[in-house]
């Protein structure tokens, strides 16, 4: 819009001064440009993601469940566990295929979808403004207002986006259009709500990094009201009102198409859009709201692993506290697991298979082995700290000093490493509490903590991974993150997709114990572990002998 | 006097690029040397060489006797290093980095911290995100300067530094020397490296160009000066130590060595001075007067 006119036709424009060329908002259309065509990755794969599960969803939910009865004995199972419903939310048709297909989408999709809505905004609002790059662009013809109703514009049109193609995949999926496009909008609005709740808490801090902290807060409260409106008898209480994400269950796509509902994320939008310009107007570029807090005059941290430490642990306390409370919800579902199956069919199968303690068993595995791989995702990002320390400058400042190499990457890799230890001791007492709580068994503390720590060597062997690739490709830090992609996928659909042994081999998910551990996983977890330390010499060995790159 | 730096035919190469071509250079224990180029001239190349962070592909290297590449950590105890680029964690206080990079570097004195910050009057208590780009150099300085270190190894210290602590900065040196200390500084800009070094080299495309005491470099300080007379005299070509010099109407531009500047003043003077503009030559003046036509950068580069 504002790119290159040619002088002619600017000086006409300074005659007649249109509000797009010199107003507050001069320069909107080139921010909005620069910011798709960095994100010009990022933002078709997430809408066609979003779009894939919904459609993948919606045949899947027509295969599961072919007739009502057999809707309404899941949605009636469903509604009847608290756990469940706390967790995702309750079904307010049981005989819709539609809402019962959709039951973890409406709540739980909906916070995921929030959490990158809040990182795409805050990554166009406060993270330009943090590193500098606004301050570069202000310096052109840019009006004041023009980065936020950018950065604003390019959420909206990504929750817009995600919610059309949902909802059209959703219909294309073989369910009712109305509830599919019901279902979309929800998506839409309540991404376009947690956006501007980003935009506002952009305002409010004065670093990406807390503004992201603040937002993702917001989003887990809201998540918690809900759950506790869901919980309450009958139906939502007060508190699912009180939260966008209680809305979105409230629209009840497929149970009833509650359209009206779709006016209160919009109204916050509404609401909160206008606080936040009358904020940033009111504010210097750089800084928050309130005035940075002078800290000590005097460092203690010890050496590079105190900063390590000091630069880490927020993250991972944030971490280990999703990992408790998780713990506690998935533990005391194993109560639901041996009454869902209360038919007598049902009891003669799990007699066969061993009883109730075999059925116990094989649900806390299959949710133990999952917590490993998300703490597996813990450890690669948290040993990406090497090469995001390197790429910021960093690590140069600390090897001018007498610190070696071997030391200072020893430091971010310890933390990763005991990180990963530690949030699988949690998951396994956490889960090992809400179970044994649930079902009145304390053995099952010790049993499911046995099993979570028997998961750290493989998710050691990936974070040793992330600091193979750290030593000899620095640049390619991200392919640890393809690599955990990879074996997920071929965990989930090896057998399906007829993948060669070999290859379903190389996944170390694949060679992990499962409950219950005894003697014989032994020999699988030293062999995990010492392929972990053959990943991490072999990236010292590269880090050793490599240049240091900016 | 023994080299504390010695550097013998290094060649350092990026992928296709060769940042070093054959780098020849040497500091000698005591001095203050001033390491100057252009952009871009590898500079702070051959600085990250000297502490180990790159690897040189071929030529030889010792700092204080030692190989930077292999005996790093005991090297690093006896120098201090300042980046050219200052990045620090925008959540640490100023105070905390200088204290982890002392404690780091094996020890700083506390006193001489605290005397540091007072001279370049810095917040130690201010979070490093709302540091300015001086303040953040000060923060560099700071630390390496309240070290104990035999070398310090200076890029471009000065930049972003106002006139002020720029003083600040020179004292400090001048200070470093006195106690016998070594210090290479990288500069951009020829009349800082004049005010403080003993001698000078100048890097140029990958080579050290120019080396020595600054007096027999002299011939390199030349100043540029531009006036305007009533009417341009005669003759003015012919006094001594008076170079390019380029007359268009009343307005006379030349190149004056020290040693030809009052005479040439005369001259201007008796022909009637209304205007007097005079500054030091800019390195990449200099550059292009005894390395050849600008075309010879990009060429002597590739």
């Amino acid at each position: 819009m504002t790119g290159s006119t040619p002088r002619t036709a600017a000086r006409t424009q300074a005659r007649t001064p249109s509000r797009a060329m010199t107003g507050t908002l001069a320069g909107t259309g080139v921010l909005v440009r620069l910011g798709l065509r960095r994100d010009r990755w990022l933002l078709p794969l997430w809408i066609a993601g979003f779009a894939l599960i919904a459609y993948s969803t919606a045949v899947a939910g027509a295969e599961l469940y072919p007739d009502a009865a057999s809707r309404v004995e899941a949605s009636t199972a469903l509604n009847a566990t608290a756990s469940m419903v706390a967790l995702f939310g309750r079904i307010y048709d049981p005989a819709s295929l539609g809402a019962l297909s959709l039951i973890k989408y409406t709540a739980f999709m909906t916070a995921i979808l929030a959490v990158l809505m809040v990182i795409l905004t805050i990554r166009h609002t406060r993270g330009d403004e943090e590193s500098g790059r606004l301050e570069l662009l202000g310096g052109g013809r840019l009006g004041r207002d023009a980065p936020l109703v950018s950065a604003l514009a390019i959420s909206f049109a990504t929750s817009i986006l995600t919610g059309l193609f949902s909802a059209a995949a959703l219909a294309v999926g073989g369910l009712p259009g109305n509830g599919s496009l019901a279902f979309g909008l929800g998506w839409a609005a309540t991404g376009m709500a947690y956006s501007a709740v980003a935009a506002l808490a952009a305002q409010l801090t004065a670093s990406a990094r807390a503004a992201t902290g603040f937002s993702i807060g917001v989003i887990a409260v809201t998540y918690g009201l809900r759950a506790v409106g869901d919980l309450a008898e009958p139906g939502p209480s007060v508190w699912s009102w009180l939260s966008p994400i209680g809305w979105n269950q409230q629209i009840r796509a497929y149970a009833g198409d509650h359209w009206w509902v779709l006016s209160l994320p919009l109204a916050l939008c509404a609401a909160l859009v206008p606080v936040v310009f009358l904020l940033r107007s009111r504010r210097d570029l750089g800084a928050g709201l309130r005035d940075e807090r002078p800290g000590p005059a005097r460092g203690h941290l010890s050496g590079v692993l105190g900063l390590a430490v000091r630069l880490q642990y927020r993250v991972l306390v944030a971490w280990c506290v999703a990992f408790v409370l998780f713990g506690v919800v998935i533990g005391s579902l194993v109560g639901n697991v041996a009454d869902f199956l209360s038919s007598p069919g049902a009891q003669d199968l799990m007699r066969a298979l061993g009883g109730r303690q075999a059925l116990t068993d094989a649900f806390l595995a299959a949710e133990i082995s999952i917590m490993g791989v998300i703490a597996a995702a813990y450890g690669i990002s948290a040993a990406n700290h090497l090469r995001s320390e390197e790429a910021a400058g960093h690590t140069e400042a600390l090897l001018g000093t007498a610190t070696t190499r071997i030391r200072w990457a020893s430091s971010h890799y310890a933390v990763a490493l005991a990180g990963v230890a530690l949030l699988q001791l949690l998951t396994g007492v956490s889960i090992g509490i809400g179970a044994a709580s649930a079902v009145n068994d304390a053995e099952l503390v010790a049993r499911s903590t046995v099993a979570a720590l028997a998961q750290i060597p493989a998710a050691w062997v990936l974070t040793s991974a992330a600091l193979a690739v750290f030593g000899w490709v620095p640049r390619m830090a991200g392919a640890v993150w393809v690599l955990l992609l990879g074996f997920i996928a071929l965990g989930e659909f090896g057998v399906l997709w007829n993948a060669p042994e070999w290859l379903m081999d190389l996944s170390p998910f694949r060679h992990t114990p499962l409950l219950p551990v005894d003697a014989e996983a032994v020999p699988a977890l030293v062999a995990l572990t010492a392929a972990a330390a053959l990943l991490g010499a072999l990236g010292y060995a590269g880090w050793r002998r490599r240049d240091l790159a900016a | 006097m023994s080299s504390v730096v010695e550097m013998t035919g290094v060649v350092k190469r990026f992928g296709s690029v060769t940042a070093l071509d054959g780098l020849d250079f040497s500091v000698a224990e005591g001095e203050v040397h001033g390491f100057l180029g252009p952009n871009g001239s590898g500079k702070s190349t051959t600085l990250r060489l000297l502490l180990g962070m790159l690897r040189a592909n071929s030529g030889s290297i010792r700092v204080l006797g030692l190989d930077p590449w292999h005996d790093v950590a005991t090297l690093h105890r006896r120098l201090a290093y300042v980046p050219g680029d200052v990045a620090l964690w925008p959540n640490l206080t100023g105070g905390e980095v200088i204290d982890l990079l002392g404690r780091l570097q094996g020890g700083q004195d506390r006193a001489r911290r605290d005397s540091l910050l007072q001279t370049f009057d810095l917040d130690p208590t201010k979070k490093s995100r709302t540091y300015s780009k001086g303040n953040r150099q000060k923060v560099a300085l700071v630390a390496a300067l309240a070290t104990d270190a035999e070398l310090f190894l200076l890029d471009e210290p000065t930049s972003g530094l106002d006139p002020l602590m720029e003083d600040a900065f020179r004292g400090c040196v001048r200070e470093l020397r006195g106690q016998g200390r070594t210090v290479l500084l990288s500069s951009h800009i020829l009349s800082e490296a004049e005010a403080l070094s003993d001698r000078v080299s100048i890097i140029r495309a990958g080579r050290v160009v120019e080396s020595g005491p600054l007096e027999q470099l002299r011939h390199l300080t030349r100043t540029s000066v531009t006036a305007d007379v009533a009417r341009v005299p005669p003759g003015l070509d012919l006094l001594p130590g008076v170079h390019d010099i380029v007359v268009t109407d009343h307005r006379v531009t030349a190149q004056v060595d020290p040693a030809g500047l009052g005479p040439f003043l005369q001259a201007l003077t008796a022909a009637g001075l209304q205007a007097l503009t005079s500054q030091p030559p800019t390195l990449e003046d200099l550059f292009l007067r005894h390395y050849g036509p600008a075309g010879s950068f990009e060429a002597a580069r590739r």
